[in-house]
């Protein structure tokens, strides 16, 4: 870290705008990308990545650095880290349901694994977390419980958001009663639904840090 | 066409370093076989376990499912160096093992032969 970064950090500290790596975790198509985009565009007027209906369509880290976030007289700059879904399995047959051809399937196949790996070792790049999970499907999986279980050893402070509440089936009081020790946050990211909501969280939660 | 199901007792397991069990695991779930943990994995294992599997994907294997049931309270020992332990996990070949139903308390699967 160079002599005006630590000079920036040490002055933001004193003056109590703290900043965050936050990465952004949770299963394939939750909707990671969406709302990225949603809060770089409210932010800062830019998105972060493409997306796509098919799954695994973000197979890198995507980030967006220093985005100033507020909430009343409150900030908090953040660097907002865009991660591919996590899986325990990836079927490239899954693809072709998409109209990939089988070679561009198992190209997408091979870059989703290693999205889904670079993803986990990210986990100790972040000072904070936002678990995005779909609001219209069961909270009790592996991949849920395997992040918020690696997130809590870590003690990083981290906020549910329950994405798709403008979807039919969205039930966010299951993943209230789901995982009633975390902050849930019911969110639309396509459409902005409680995006206030979320950012007051944020600045709340992440500006105290650990 | 036959499915073996293996309970794996702590013994098996208890002494192996975190490489050489998920290692024995995964090799087990490839050949095909499922395996029911009376001591389930530590959160930090599952996640290494699902970078290992992410390795060894290819096209005649696709994966695991896993299920697990956390630990309601951590011990002293546990919160002293967080982690958290499953007190069971089921893992399988993606393409056998499929969970159908899941809550906090019950788990349903259906072993799915070719």
């Amino acid at each position: 870290m160079g002599i005006f970064s630590k000079l920036s950090s040490w002055l933001l500290s004193i003056f109590g705008k703290r900043h965050v790596r936050i990465g952004i975790y949770g299963p394939p198509n939750a909707g990671k990308t969406t709302l990225a985009n949603r809060i770089a565009m409210d932010w800062a007027g830019e998105i972060v990545g493409e997306t796509s209906e098919v799954p695994h369509e973000t197979r890198k880290i995507q980030k967006k650095d220093k985005i100033v976030i507020k909430d009343g007289k409150a900030s908090l700059i953040i660097d907002i880290v865009d991660t591919p879904g996590i899986a325990t399995k990836v079927d490239f047959h899954d693809f072709l349901e998409y109209g990939l051809s089988e070679e561009e399937a198992k190209k997408r196949a091979k870059e989703a694994t290693e999205g889904v790996i670079e993803a986990i070792k990210w986990l100790d790049n972040v000072e904070g977390v936002i678990l995005l999970m779909d609001s219209t499907k069961n909270p009790f999986t592996q991949v849920n419980i395997t992040i918020l279980g690696n997130l809590e050893a870590r003690e990083l402070p981290v906020i549910i958001a329950a994405n798709k509440i403008d979807l039919n089936g969205s039930t966010p009081a299951t993943l209230k009663s789901a995982f009633p020790q975390h902050e849930v946050i019911p969110i639309s990211a396509l459409n902005g639904t409680n995006m206030n909501l979320l950012y007051e969280a944020m600045v709340r939660k992440f500006g105290k840090g650990k | 066409m036959e499915i073996k199901v293996n309970f794996i007792a702590y013994e098996k397991l208890n002494g192996l370093s975190m490489e050489e069990k998920l290692n024995f695991i995964l090799k087990e779930v490839e050949k095909g076989q499922i395996l029911v943990l009376e001591k389930g994995l530590t959160t930090e294992e599952q996640a290494k376990l699902i970078e290992m599997t992410m390795k060894d994907i290819n096209d005649g294997f696709v994966g695991i499912e896993m299920e697990s049931y956390m630990e309601e309270r951590k011990s002293f020992w546990q919160k002293l160096f967080g982690k958290s332990r499953a007190r069971m996990t089921v893992v399988g070949p993606a393409d056998k093992l499929k969970t159908v139903y899941r809550d906090k308390d019950v788990i349903k699967a259906v072993i799915k032969a070719r």
